[in-house]
């Protein structure tokens, strides 16, 4: 990237958005909600329908050219997202509808089959639920045990306690990368360290990472690593799971089918090449598609300069915020292990009420437990208030949200 | 303003901040707990019935949430005194929005019938008419 060190064009970057331009009762929307869903830029709006006009067919099965130009976009799309996140090639990266859907391939078809009573799984307390109910739950069948490695006071992982739970016995260590909930960038490589240290493999949870800064799987040496397309500036309705190729080599696959065989009689089937083996069926093509084009606009802006600039938001947020004295906010200091989101509370105000208010004043936040239950249990609030950044937003977005918790301060003092 | 602040009328304002029949029964005849997953309001209905087994003599109700839910919850408790088990069960969402008297946006109707799912719940319950594993308020 030529200009690193320059500051994102915000201006330039909102109009490939004209979502952002909508108005409700004569207002323009503040979108602060992209920890749940990002906005789609034009371009992979484009990339996607040009798809449909004019490449449409299902992969891998026609000899005609448009399944030729089809599979070929379909296959190209897993290269793309490989060479983004420091893959070794298409083998590597298997499509899913997102990252719940990655998570579970993983925990039916490696944790079904591979744990054992005595086996230990070495979970977070700020694992989103898509691999705490996941791994909870696979475990009860296969008789392993969970263990959570502690969240501390000021919102990171109690590294000495990760130290004492990962031992032998444990099989897998599922973690994070940056929390939903806390903003915190987890040590993951760390992490994954202590896990192939005691041969246990490593799972990390990048739905919040992959959108926002550099990663590459390789550097981390995670075993597995999932991600959604619609958390990037990708369409919904497509995932990705990562794995080291010699071991989604050994793995089962998760969902049987057509399109993911070698041969089949009517005894028995023998399964076809990294990844088709995992992605049965006809995919999300045009969500391939979208997530390569997604892929491609990221990186034009650049993953370090939308971290900064995330980062730089979050930290305003989070000042303008703690400034205000009855807010209380959840997670690490700003500083170089948080990423783009701030949760809080107001006092006095029950975050669902907060939100409503703030909604009036097109000012879009999310409120509940943001699929951290047992994190909210542990902060000993049943809610809180979430402002989740993107490389479009901007202070000012900043300043009328924070512009508008006056009204919910005076409608319930 | 938009329908957030239209929700958030003085009687609601009022029902939350000052809550009528608030508290625990020491007899009720039946009560239950229920939880809106979304927002993690929890709330508890006791029931005390008359001696025919039907008239709502008191109802109080306890927890914490949303002024939505906690406002519904308190007026819902007053609106069911004196009434019987099958008028509670044959409430339906657009009494209970009735009752507030205000919009309620979609996305907060969940917080608005809370306490009614949960009463009827337990009425159900108390009848054998609800298997309790099988309720969807209780988590
Ligand atoms: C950390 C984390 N993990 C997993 C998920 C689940 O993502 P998806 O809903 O795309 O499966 C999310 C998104 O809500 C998340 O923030």
């Amino acid at each position: 990237m030529s200009h690193q060190n320059l500051a994102v064009d915000v201006e330039a970057i909102r109009d490939e958005f004209p979502i952002l331009e909508r108005e409700f009762d004569g207002q323009q929307v503040v979108y602060l909600d992209n920890a749940a869903t990002t906005q789609t830029p034009d371009p992979v709006v484009d990339a996607m329908s040009d798809y449909y006009r004019e490449s449409n067919a299902n992969v891998h099965r026609g000899i005609h050219h448009l399944s030729q130009e089809a599979s070929e976009a379909y296959e190209v799309a897993h290269d793309r997202v490989a060479e983004f996140i420091g893959a070794d090639g298409r083998e590597e990266v298997v499509f899913t509808k997102n990252t719940t859907e990655s998570e579970n391939l993983l925990a039916y078809s490696w944790g079904l089959n591979e744990l054992e009573p005595g086996d230990e799984v070495v979970l977070t307390e700020m694992e989103h639920h898509a691999s705490l109910v996941t791994w909870q739950q696979i475990a009860k069948r296969t008789g392993a045990s969970v263990e959570y490695v502690r969240v501390d006071e000021d919102g990171r992982l109690d590294m000495d306690h990760a130290r004492e739970l990962i031992g032998d016995d444990t099989a897998i260590v599922s973690a994070v990368h940056v929390s939903n909930t806390l903003g915190t960038i987890n040590p993951v490589a760390e992490l994954t360290e202590l896990a192939h240290e005691h041969d246990a493999l490593s799972f990390i949870d990048g739905a919040q990472a992959v959108p926002n800064q550099p990663v590459d799987v390789k550097e981390i040496g995670a075993d597995f690593y999932a991600f959604s397309g619609h958390k990037m500036a990708g369409p919904t309705g497509i995932g990705v799971l990562y794995g080291k190729r010699e071991l989604l080599e050994a793995m089962e696959p998760y969902l049987y089918g057509g399109g993911m065989i070698r041969k089949v009689t009517f005894e028995d089937s023998t399964w076809g090449e990294l990844p088709w083996k995992f992605e049965p069926g006809t995919p999300p093509i045009a969500e391939a598609v979208g997530l390569h084009a997604a892929v491609d606009w990221l990186e034009e802006i650049g993953m370090e300069r939308i971290r900064d600039h995330e980062q730089e938001l979050a930290r305003y947020a989070y000042e303008q915020l703690e400034s205000e004295g009855d807010v209380e906010i959840y997670g690490p200091e700003p500083g170089a292990d948080r990423g783009g989101l701030v949760s809080f509370n107001v006092e006095g105000v029950h975050a669902h009420d907060l939100t409503s208010i703030l909604n009036d004043h097109t000012v879009a936040i999310r409120a509940g437990d943001h699929c951290t239950q047992p994190l909210h249990d542990k902060l000993g609030v049943a809610a809180s208030a979430r402002a989740s950044f993107y490389v479009y937003n901007t202070r000012e977005e900043v300043d009328k949200l924070v512009a508008a918790l006056d009204d919910a301060r005076q409608l319930f003092a | 303003m938009g329908l957030g602040s239209d929700m958030y009328r003085q009687q609601i304002l009022d029902h939350y901040k000052n809550p009528r029949n608030y508290g625990e029964l020491e007899d009720p005849t039946f009560t239950h707990v229920g939880e809106n997953p979304m927002c993690g309001d929890e709330i508890r209905m006791d029931v005390k019935l008359e001696d025919d087994d039907e008239t709502i003599e008191y109802v109080a109700f306890s927890g914490d949430g949303c002024a939505i839910s906690q406002a519904s919850a308190s007026m819902l408790s007053g609106e069911l005194q004196g009434k019987s088990v099958d008028d509670l069960l044959e409430m339906d969402r657009d009494d209970v929005i009735d009752m507030l008297g205000v919009d309620i946006s979609p996305m907060r109707v969940k917080c608005a019938v809370l306490a009614e799912k949960v009463a009827q719940d337990g009425a159900e319950i108390y009848r054998g008419e609800l298997d309790k594993e099988k309720t969807s308020t209780e988590d």
